[in-house]
């Protein structure tokens, strides 16, 4: 461990009189990064390849065993769960956190501040306290469960969820023939391969959406009664309630970065586009969107990331039926003490959450990737987020 | 245009009431005499009353300032040293710097406080308030040395070399110059640190040691096992509250230091809900 914590300054060692200054600056912050942060992270690599003691530590010697229990069929199923709530709910956020970003960018200065100021006001309650909130609101107990609950007779099957539901089928097929439109038209490869990209996305969406309400018909049929969301189904402890609930808390970061973008954006252009004939949604989604691009980068990177890694949410409205990733480590870890499998896990989840990025990185040359993101948390130190927007116009006016 | 504008703004404001819905909710649940969060049984009191008795809430919050001073001041050094290095000198060291500090900020807080536990295990370090203040140090410095990134970036160089030139040392130069104009953005980023350490629960639940529990590991103690969970809904009700004042607080000092920047400084102190809320 001492090795990773002396090797910088052992290749600086002749340098040093000439580099005392950056020694002296960089050494304090460097080694206890490295000290806590990459010794902790190769220590959980190591430890997957290590077995398990009997009394809950770790034994000796080395075994690939923790990797192929990691490949029985009860983990796939909590990967998958955790990728595709995770996709899920980021694609939601930036979906509903376009419009608000694109109507706070055209509020006028003066209320501009006020609006973000509303946005982030209620995340100034602990993250606890805000997923405990929805427990409250969802449990059996409370107005809403009790409400949807309630035998509406015959009129039941045509109740809100059915016709939200059907809203949102009207709504994939309609983006989704827009998709495949889009897809004929672009010309480049890499418009092509996002349309397709968007448009399995959608017929996804679609056939989940089709799968719940079948699901909820047939239950409600089974049950003779009538009520939105049959009776004995809890709307607490199942994925839905963890998709809410996450779209709840990471909704702020798909906004910021977007909102941060849709300043910068010239909005003559959504004009032009207007004048020329286009329909406001084409105008949206063929100008808005492209160019709030560098927000959209940094919205997923912000809301997918902690979505991934989420404990708590999976922890408190998930329930063992639900679990994710970030709670099985935690089971894993502490309940069971089994220290190896934790560490396999979260192995898995580092790789998942550091190589798409990463990739994405290389890809789009270090251009988009985290702009914003370092923008919004930069923000704080010259604390005005109201003109967020500002310093990068002016450097694109000086280019 | 204008359509586009009514309509967004319509989903703007739905989104506001998906917001605050769930609050109001919390709040008003904690004045109910039902002990389940359930209907309307009437106004009272004794959820309050009983928090106020709760002598366990307290060591708690002991704990949690306890914690969160200290990882404030060693993170605001730390940050600070990291934020003048990566902005004065340029090659791979200070690349893979502020990569280092570029990835903690990314990384989900579950793998960190995972890591930290398995770190601390293997040195054969009890696990205990110590601990816990150096996971926080390590998670907060990443936030202030961005914070006060930003604010060097708008650095004029030109005032380091007009006190270079009138003959100031470079410690005087630090001292009299450099320092007092990052100072806005050292504050912020301490209390970006302080409000993320009083916040942080996951990580501090994996490296808490027995009796060492901070706030948000008591309350998640009390949401998993209490019997009374309208006493959550007043513990939170009056954090919301201390909260609230905080923020009022610190922007009339804002407003009172600097005027002019006032209207443009209203969101200041964002801190907790854009950098903090990353991390989750």
């Amino acid at each position: 461990m001492t090795d990773a914590t002396d090797r910088p300054r052992m290749g600086l060692l002749r340098r040093i009189r000439h580099h005392g200054g950056e020694l002296a600056l960089t050494a304090p912050s460097f080694v206890w990064m490295t000290f806590f942060f990459v010794v902790p992270t190769a220590i959980v690599f190591l430890l997957t390849f290590r077995p398990t003691a009997v009394d809950g530590g770790i034994g000796s010697g080395w075994t690939l065993e923790t990797w192929k229990t990691i490949s029985n069929p009860n983990y796939p199923s909590i990967v998958w769960r955790t990728i595709w709530l995770s996709a899920v709910a980021t694609a939601l956020s930036i979906g509903i956190a376009l419009p608000c970003a694109f109507a706070m960018a055209r509020t006028s200065a003066k209320w501009r501040s006020v609006l973000v100021g509303l946005v982030i006001l209620p995340f100034w309650t602990s993250f606890l306290i805000r997923v405990f909130a929805w427990k409250n609101l969802l449990h059996p107990q409370a107005a809403l469960a009790r409400a949807l609950h309630t035998d509406l007779g015959p009129a039941g099957f045509l109740a809100l969820q059915d016709v939200l539901l059907f809203a949102l089928l009207f709504g994939a097929g309609c983006l989704a023939l827009f998709l495949a439109n889009s897809w004929r038209m672009s010309s480049t490869a890499r418009g092509k391969a996002a349309c397709a990209a968007l448009l399995v996305a959608t017929v996804a969406g679609a056939l989940w959406c089709a799968k719940l309400w079948i699901g909820f018909t047939s239950a409600r049929i089974g049950a003779g009664v009538c009520s939105i969301v049959p009776p004995g189904a809890p709307l607490l402890y199942n994925s839905l309630a963890i998709l809410v609930v996450m779209v709840y808390t990471y909704l702020p970061f798909a906004i910021l970065p977007l909102y941060a973008a849709a300043e910068k954006f010239d909005f003559a252009l959504l004009e032009a586009a207007l004048d020329l004939g286009a329909r406001p949604v084409r105008a949206f989604v063929n100008v808005f969107v492209p160019g709030v691009k560098a927000g959209i980068y940094s919205a997923v990177l912000m809301v997918l990331i902690p979505a991934l890694g989420s404990y708590v949410i999976p922890d408190m409205v998930g329930g063992p039926d639900a679990e994710m990733i970030g709670s099985k480590i935690y089971q894993r870890a502490i309940p069971d003490r089994n220290l190896p499998h934790a560490s396999a896990l979260s192995a898995l989840l580092m790789l998942g959450v550091l190589v798409p990025p990463g990739i994405a990185w290389l890809v789009f040359r270090r251009r988009h990737i985290g702009a914003t993101e370092t923008d919004v948390v930069r923000s704080i130190g010259s604390s005005n987020l109201g003109n967020l927007g500002g310093r990068r116009r002016r450097e694109g006016g000086a280019a | 245009m204008k359509r586009m504008e009514r309509r967004s703004r319509g989903v703007f404001w739905a989104i506001l009431l998906f917001f605050y819905v769930p609050i109001i909710v919390l709040v008003v649940n904690s004045f109910n005499k039902d002990r389940y969060c359930g209907p309307w049984r009437g106004f009272t009191f004794k959820w309050y009353d009983r928090l106020f008795n709760d002598h366990e809430i307290w060591q708690a919050l002991a704990n949690t300032l306890e914690v969160a001073v200290g990882a404030t001041v060693a993170s605001v050094v730390l940050g600070t040293l990291a934020a003048l290095a990566i902005s004065k000198y340029k090659g791979k060291i200070q690349g893979a710097h502020y990569g280092l500090l570029y990835t903690h900020l990314v990384l989900p807080d579950i793998l960190m406080g995972i890591s930290l536990l398995l770190f601390f295990i293997s040195l054969g370090l009890e696990l205990s308030l110590v601990t816990v203040f150096l996971a926080h140090t390590t998670f907060c410095v990443s936030y202030v040395a961005m914070a006060v990134l930003g604010r060097l970036e708008d650095f004029d160089g030109a005032l380091l070399e007009a006190s270079r030139d009138l003959g100031a040392n470079p410690w005087q130069t630090f001292w009299k110059v450099q320092f007092p104009l990052l100072l806005p953005g050292i504050a912020a980023g301490g209390m970006l640190a302080f409000t993320l350490s009083i916040d942080d629960f996951v990580i501090t639940f994996f490296v808490n040691g027995a009796g060492a529990e901070t706030l948000p590991v008591k309350i998640y103690g009390m949401i998993k096992r209490s019997p009374n969970l309208p006493e959550i809904n007043a513990l939170s009700t009056l954090m919301m509250i201390v909260t609230m004042l905080a923020v009022v607080a610190s922007r009339m000092m804002q407003r009172s230091r600097n005027p002019a920047a006032a209207p443009a400084a209203a969101p200041a102190a964002l801190p907790e809900g854009q950098g903090g809320r990353v991390r989750r």
